[in-house]
């Protein structure tokens, strides 16, 4: 791995030009993220800009860009609602405690056990509620809002194919605003919906009751918000490993997230996590080191505090357009052909995370259930144990264990022959159930009067067998 | 003298190896750079769709090992260049760079949608390559 000066000097040059791509492009999600939570701009904005700055030095994977996000924006929404916002920041600081909890206790070596086809689920019921949520800002507001939410699409497409150097969606924007000021055609403003802050988050302890009552209603959320914001940045880190060829400590990363929320929820901001699109645009605009993180959200507040009375002039079906397009990335569209090469098994586990979480609008939930059930497919894969007869030799086929062993003690149900081998030698015995199995069909061929010779066993279950009998 | 072609895992990249290799069976002296980017654009959709980075490594090696087969029967000294940015950019900037002396390409990759949006990526590399280019249809 790199030396701490490497990460954080080694690109200098374009780092600090990617960090300024990621800071201007940071800004329209984080307003779009704020509206769906039902918050006021100012805590995504001030999420983003304490998020990215604490995770460039306390962060695991140098580049990764984390601040407000659209998963963690969809969890919120319901606490929002119930709850208010004091509670979204205390929600936030006990998220900040959980995952550096579980940072700490190697959270991070879990991840191998999230089959791809829970992480698909997840990044589709994502795309589509991203997708969902902008739907009311489009629907029934008249010709205009279509006209302008189109024209930003199409440019958001278009303009990548002449000019790649300023990322499309703030190009659109500008020139989109632009248009709707000089034509004078009245739209929804996001200063029709919330006001841009004029000055740097400043610390604060979130007005609540410190007692059990504000924990039950908190925690649920705390651990919800854990699960996806880790989901999210491991995930992240895992695509910057990729296309940077270099390896990264994400404990370490699961730990950054952690005390970057802890210390968010104090100044004012929501929980957030690392955005896979940011950080892809930040590594394709040369961004590698912790400077392009920094950067970015520096530059973000920097703008907000400057351009402020400008931001809060785009149009809302502009931002729609915007986040159209950031859903239907985030969506993915390799999935159509997963669901018809892969196994049957995880195309299921794929639609129902899907649909856990569409119905249950809890990234978390959708996530714990679609792994338990790729686990019990995983065990009912592995469990099939198979015996075949060849002239009084039984041979046994696959690994002996509790889910696998009623189909062993069937296979001797009708068994005549005065004396039996039971050849174990391409088989495994696991636990005490496979143990008892075998006595189990002993004893009942021995009451028939029929011997039997067991042969084959391996080291291990040999022990196992000798251990238990 | 130095013979490139860049492949992408395509049937049009296929032809465009077996070109390479006849070229380079009929020179003395030559030897065969396989280039193969692996786009930024699609780093995120190709590891959600692997289950580990180790298949995504085998997915990647399965592009590779036909044409370096090929190339070894054919008797053809070979070796695989992996670039990771964007396709056109890493191949064009590679090729200028090491003063490859003809570039072999498909005429066109796996993604038509992306063709649509982005323009195609053998007619950009076309344009800004300096040496001859041979486009396999």
């Amino acid at each position: 791995m790199q030396t701490l000066q490497q990460q954080w000097f080694g690109n200098v040059r374009a780092d600090i030009l990617a960090g300024i791509v990621v800071g201007l492009a940071l800004i329209p999600e984080a307003l779009a993220f704020a509206f769906i939570v039902g918050v006021d701009p100012r805590v995504a904005l001030y999420a983003s800009f304490t998020i990215a700055v604490i995770t460039a030095f306390v962060g695991g994977r140098p580049g990764l860009i984390s601040a407000a996000t659209g998963a963690m924006a969809l969890v919120l929404v319901s606490l929002m609602a119930d709850h208010g916002l004091e509670y979204v920041l205390a929600a936030t600081i006990l998220t900040g405690i959980i995952q550096l909890i579980l940072g700490s206790l190697g959270v991070a070596n879990l991840m191998r056990f999230i089959p791809n086809s829970v992480m698909l689920g997840f990044v589709n019921a994502l795309g589509i509620m991203i997708f969902m949520t902008q739907l009311p800002y489009l629907i029934g507001s008249g010709t205009m809002t279509y006209v302008f939410a189109v024209v930003t699409l199409i440019l958001v497409y278009a303009v990548p194919r002449f000019f790649t150097l300023i990322p499309a969606p703030l190009i659109a924007i500008v020139v989109m605003t632009a248009i709707a000021l000089f034509s004078g055609v009245r739209l929804q403003s996001i200063g029709d919906l919330g006001t841009m802050p004029s000055s740097l988050p400043t610390f604060f302890f979130p007005n609540i009751p410190l007692n059990v009552e504000t924990l039950k209603i908190i925690l649920p959320y705390s651990l919800a918000l854990s699960i996806v914001g880790l989901l999210e940045s491991l995930l992240t880190s895992q695509v910057l490993d990729d296309m940077t060829d270099t390896p990264s400590n994400k404990n370490r990363e699961a730990r950054g997230q952690g005390i970057a929320n802890f210390i968010t929820g104090f100044f004012g901001g929501m929980a957030g996590c690392a955005l896979i699109g940011q950080s892809v645009i930040n590594v394709k605009s040369g961004g590698r080191g912790r400077l392009s993180t920094l950067t970015a959200g520096a530059f973000l507040m920097f703008l907000i505090i400057v351009l402020g009375d400008l931001v809060v002039k785009i149009p809302m079906p502009v931002l729609a357009g915007v986040m159209v397009m950031v859903a239907a990335t985030t969506f993915n569209w390799g999935s159509f052909k997963f669901l018809r090469s892969a196994p049957r098994s995880e195309s299921i586990v794929m639609l129902i995370t899907v649909a856990i979480i569409l119905y249950t609008h809890n990234l978390a939930i959708g996530v714990v259930i679609g792994v338990v059930l790729s686990a019990l497919f995983f065990v009912a894969k592995i469990s099939r144990v198979s015996v075949t007869n060849k002239a009084g030799i039984y041979k046994v086929q696959g690994p002996l264990f509790f889910a696998s062993t009623t189909r062993f003690i069937q296979a001797f149900d009708n068994i005549n022959e005065k004396q039996i081998v039971i050849d174990f030698e391409n088989s495994q015995l696991w636990d005490e159930s496979a143990v008892g199995a075998i006595l189990k069909v002993v004893t009942k061929l021995e009451s028939k009067g029929t011997t039997v010779t067991i042969r084959g066993l391996n080291t291990s279950s040999e022990q196992l067998y000798e251990k238990l009998l | 003298m130095k013979i490139a072609v860049a492949i992408d895992g395509s049937e049009n990249a296929m032809r465009a190896a077996k070109h390479a290799i006849m070229l380079a069976e009929y020179l003395p002296r030559v030897t065969l750079e396989i280039i193969y980017v692996q786009d930024f654009s699609k780093a995120k959709d190709e590891r959600l769709l692997e289950q580990s980075s180790e298949s995504l490594a085998l997915k990647r090696e399965q592009k590779m090992q036909p044409i370096l087969a090929m190339a070894k029967e054919a008797a053809v000294e070979a070796k695989v260049i992996i670039l990771r940015g964007n396709p056109s950019e890493e191949i064009i900037n590679y090729v200028n760079e090491k003063k490859i002396d003809k570039l072999v390409i498909g005429s066109r990759g796996l993604n038509s949608f992306q063709e649509m949006v982005l323009g195609s990526v053998s007619h950009k590399v076309m344009k800004h390559v300096v040496c001859p280019v041979t486009v396999v249809k």
